[in-house]
C-alpha cells in the first residue's frame, strides 16, 4: 500500500463562527430590549422609550423622554430596576451552574440540585423562619441559605470521596442520600412551624423575586461574577473531561482538581441565586441544552451563552410572574417548572430517537 | 526511556501481573501479545501510569511514574484507549484538538492547526472533521482517536488494541503510521491480537501469559509454533510467505461434513457447499 501523501498544508475546515456570533448578538439584543420592556411593565406602566430615557438621564445623557407619570422615575429605580437586575444575575448564575454541572458529570441531565445545593439552602432558610432567628436582620434568610447550600454540597463531595478520587455515580448517589436527609429536616421544620411560618417557608421554596432591593442584587453580584469568571477559566478543561476521566488524565488534566473546582463554583453560583430568589428549577437544565443545540458543546462558548440565555429566560419568566395575573405575584419557580418539565420530557424522547437513550 | 522492574499487580488477591521486567527505548515499535486475560491491558495501564505496581517499579526517564505531574507526563506519553466514549457531541476535529491540551499556553500551541491537520490527514479522517464524534462508526471513532493521540506529539505512545475495530486497509494504515512514529524516534507500544500483523510491523514482540512475560524479542525468534501453541493453548502453523512471518491457527473444530446431503431448513444458517 502506498502511503497517502502527507502534507503539512492539509487544511482544517473553518470553524463555523457565524452561528455563535448570531446567537450572542441575538441574546445580547434580546436582553437589552427585554430589560427595557420588563422594567416598564407592571401596575404602573412606563413605555420602553421612557425607561431608556430614565436610564440615560441618570447617566448624565440628555437622551429620550423622561417618564411622564409623576411616580414613574421613583418606581423604576426603587422597585423595578433592582428586581430586573436580580433576575438577570440569578438567571445567569443558574444557567452557568447547569452548564458546569453537566460538563463535570459528562451527563446532559445533571442539574445543580444533584449535589444538594437547593435542598440544603431550603432547610437552612426554614430553620431561620421557624425559630425566628434574626441575627442579621433581613439578611438572615439569604445568608443562612447560602451557607446551608455550600455546606450541603461540601458534605456530598467529601462523603463521596474515597482514596482521593470521586466517582461520578457515587457522587450522584451520595447526593440522593444527603438530599433525602435535608428533605427530612425540611419536613420537620414544616411540622414544627406555625401557620404563618409554614406559609413563609412554602412561598420561599416556590421561588420569587418579589420585594427585591438594590442591596440584594449588590450582594449577589460578586458571587455570580466570581462564579462566572471561574467557569470561563475552567472551560477548556471541561471540554477534555468529555473524553472520560482516564483519557482526560492522559492529556494532562488533573481530573480530581477540575471536578472539585467546578463543584465549588456550582455551589457558589447556585447558592447565591437560591438564597435571594428561592428555588427556581429547570433553568440550569434547559438553557445549556438549548444553547448546545445551536452552537455545539464547546464550553468556552457554552458557558457565556448559557449565562446570557439564563438571564434572558429568567427576566421573561419574572415578567410573566408579576404581570400574568393582575395584583398577584406568581411563584417564578412554578412558571419555570411548568415550562421546563414538558421540555425535559421532549428532550428525553428526542434523545431516545436519535441515540437510543441514555443507558 | 521507560523501564519496568519486577512489577507485580494484584487485584483482590488474584495476581494480574507477576514480576514483569521490560525496557523500552526510543525508536522501537513493541507489540504486546497474549491470549485474553493474560494481562496486556493491565501492563499497558502500568506503562501509562494509570496503575501503580504493588511491588516493583515503573520509571520514565529514571523518575517513578507516580512522581510525574499530570501535565508533564501528558507531554511525554500519549495513550489510545480501547474504548472511545465521548460525553457530548463534539465534532471529530474538536476531539483531535483535545490531544493538544497539554501544549496549551506553551510556544508549541502555535502549531496546533498544522499538527491537528496533519494528524487527521495521516489517519484519513479529514473528511469526517465536522461530523459529530458519537455518530461515527466504530472504526471511524478509532481512527479519530488515533489522530488525537498523534496530535499529542509525545515521545512515548501507548496503543491499546489500535486495530480492533478496523478493516484490513485501515489496520495496515494505523500500524504503518505507528511504524513511522517509531522511525521518527518515538517509542511505541501496541497491544495487538493478530500475530501476523504484529510480526509484520513490530521490532520486538512481548508475549504475556498468565501475568508473566514469557518471551521478548524480534518476531522471528519469538513467534515459534511451540511457544505460540503453548501460550494460546491452540496448535498453530508458522509460515514464511514472501519473506514475512504468518501465524495460522490449525482449525480443530472444522465444520463436520454431513454424511448425506441434507436439505437445509428454510431460513436456517446451515452451510451449503
Amino acid at each position: 500500500m502506498t502511503a497517502p501523501a502527507v502534507t503539512a498544508e492539509a487544511t482544517l475546515p473553518r470553524a463555523r463562527a457565524t452561528r455563535a456570533t448570531v446567537l450572542f448578538a441575538g441574546l445580547g439584543v434580546g436582553l437589552v430590549v427585554m430589560t427595557l420592556v420588563a422594567a416598564g411593565r407592571g401596575q404602573l406602566a412606563v413605555p420602553p422609550d421612557e425607561v431608556l430615557g430614565a436610564v440615560a438621564h441618570r447617566l448624565g445623557l440628555d437622551l429620550g423622554p423622561l417618564p411622564t407619570h409623576p411616580q414613574g422615575e421613583a418606581t423604576l429605580w426603587s422597585v423595578r430596576f433592582p428586581r430586573v437586575a436580580l433576575a438577570v444575575l440569578v438567571g445567569a448564575a443558574l444557567a452557568a451552574a447547569g452548564a458546569l454541572m453537566q460538563g463535570v458529570f459528562g451527563n446532559p441531565l445533571a442539574e445543580p440540585g444533584v449535589v444538594g445545593v437547593s435542598t440544603g439552602a431550603a432547610f437552612a432558610a426554614a430553620v431561620v423562619i421557624v425559630f425566628q432567628i434574626g441575627l442579621l436582620g433581613v439578611w438572615t434568610v439569604p445568608v443562612f441559605a447560602f451557607v446551608g447550600g455550600l455546606v450541603t454540597t461540601l458534605a456530598v463531595y467529601l462523603l463521596s470521596r474515597a482514596g482521593g478520587r470521586t466517582e461520578v455515580v457515587t457522587l450522584v448517589l451520595t447526593g440522593i442520600a444527603v438530599n433525602a436527609v435535608a428533605s427530612a429536616g425540611l419536613a420537620l421544620m414544616l411540622f414544627l412551624a406555625d401557620t404563618q411560618a409554614r406559609e413563609e417557608i412554602v412561598f420561599w421554596q416556590l421561588g420569587s423575586l418579589n420585594g427585591t432591593r438594590w442591596a440584594y442584587a449588590a450582594a449577589a453580584l460578586p458571587f455570580v461574577a466570581v462564579g462566572l469568571a471561574g467557569a470561563l477559566l475552567l472551560a477548556r478543561k471541561l471540554d477534555v473531561l468529555a473524553l472520560g476521566d482516564r483519557a482526560a488524565r492522559h492529556v494532562g488534566i488533573h481530573v480530581e482538581r477540575v471536578r472539585m473546582t467546578a463543584i465549588v463554583l456550582v455551589a457558589v453560583l447556585t447558592a447565591a441565586a437560591v438564597s435571594f430568589a428561592g428555588i427556581i428549577g429547570f433553568v440550569g437544565l434547559v438553557v445549556p441544552h438549548l444553547v448546545r443545540m445551536v452552537i455545539g458543546p464547546g464550553h468556552r462558548l457554552l458557558v457565556p451563552a448559557s449565562a446570557l440565555g439564563g438571564a434572558l429566560l429568567l427576566l421573561c419568566a419574572d415578567l410573566a410572574a408579576r404581570t400574568a395575573v393582575a395584583y398577584a405575584d406568581l411563584p417564578i419557580g412554578m412558571l419555570t417548572a411548568l415550562v421546563g418539565g414538558p421540555f425535559f420530557f421532549w428532550l428525553l424522547r428526542r434523545t431516545r430517537r436519535s441515540a437510543g437513550g441514555w443507558a | 526511556m521507560l523501564h519496568v522492574a519486577k512489577a507485580s499487580v494484584r487485584l483482590g488477591g488474584r495476581p494480574l501481573l507477576h514480576e514483569v521486567d521490560l525496557r523500552l527505548g526510543a525508536g522501537e515499535l513493541v507489540a504486546l501479545v497474549g491470549p485474553n486475560g493474560a494481562g496486556k491491558s493491565t501492563l499497558l495501564s502500568l506503562l501509562a501510569g494509570d496503575l501503580a505496581p504493588d511491588t516493583g517499579a515503573v520509571t520514565l526517564d529514571g523518575i517513578d511514574l507516580a512522581a510525574w505531574k499530570h501535565l508533564e507526563l501528558a507531554r511525554r506519553r500519549a495513550v489510545l484507549p480501547q474504548e472511545h466514549r465521548l460525553a457530548f457531541g463534539f465534532s471529530a476535529v474538536d476531539v483531535v484538538r483535545m490531544g493538544r491540551a497539554p501544549w496549551a499556553r506553551t510556544p508549541r500551541e502555535g502549531d496546533d492547526d498544522t499538527v491537528v491537520a496533519s494528524a487527521m490527514a495521516r489517519t484519513e479522517v479529514l473528511d469526517l472533521a465536522e461530523r459529530a464524534f458519537p455518530t461515527l462508526s466504530g472504526g471511524e471513532k478509532a481512527r479519530v482517536a488515533f489522530a488525537r493521540v498523534i496530535a499529542q506529539e509525545t515521545p512515548l505512545v501507548l496503543l491499546d488494541e489500535p486495530t480492533a475495530a478496523l478493516d484490513l486497509r485501515h489496520q495496515d494504515q494505523v500500524l504503518a503510521e505507528a511504524r513511522r512514529l517509531a522511525h521518527h524516534g518515538e517509542a511505541v507500544v501496541a497491544v495487538v491480537h493478530d500475530l501476523s500483523v504484529a510480526a509484520a510491523y513490530a521490532d520486538r514482540i512481548c508475549v504475556l501469559h498468565r501475568g508473566r512475560l514469557v518471551a521478548d524479542g524480534p518476531p522471528a525468534e519469538v513467534l515459534t509454533a511451540e511457544l505460540v501453541g503453548e501460550v494460546y493453548e491452540h496448535p498453530v502453523d508458522v509460515l514464511h510467505h514472501r519473506g514475512r512471518l504468518v501465524v495460522v491457527p490449525q482449525r480443530l473444530r472444522a465444520v463436520p461434513e454431513p454424511a448425506e446431503p441434507v436439505e437445509p431448513e428454510e431460513g436456517s444458517w446451515s452451510s451449503v457447499r
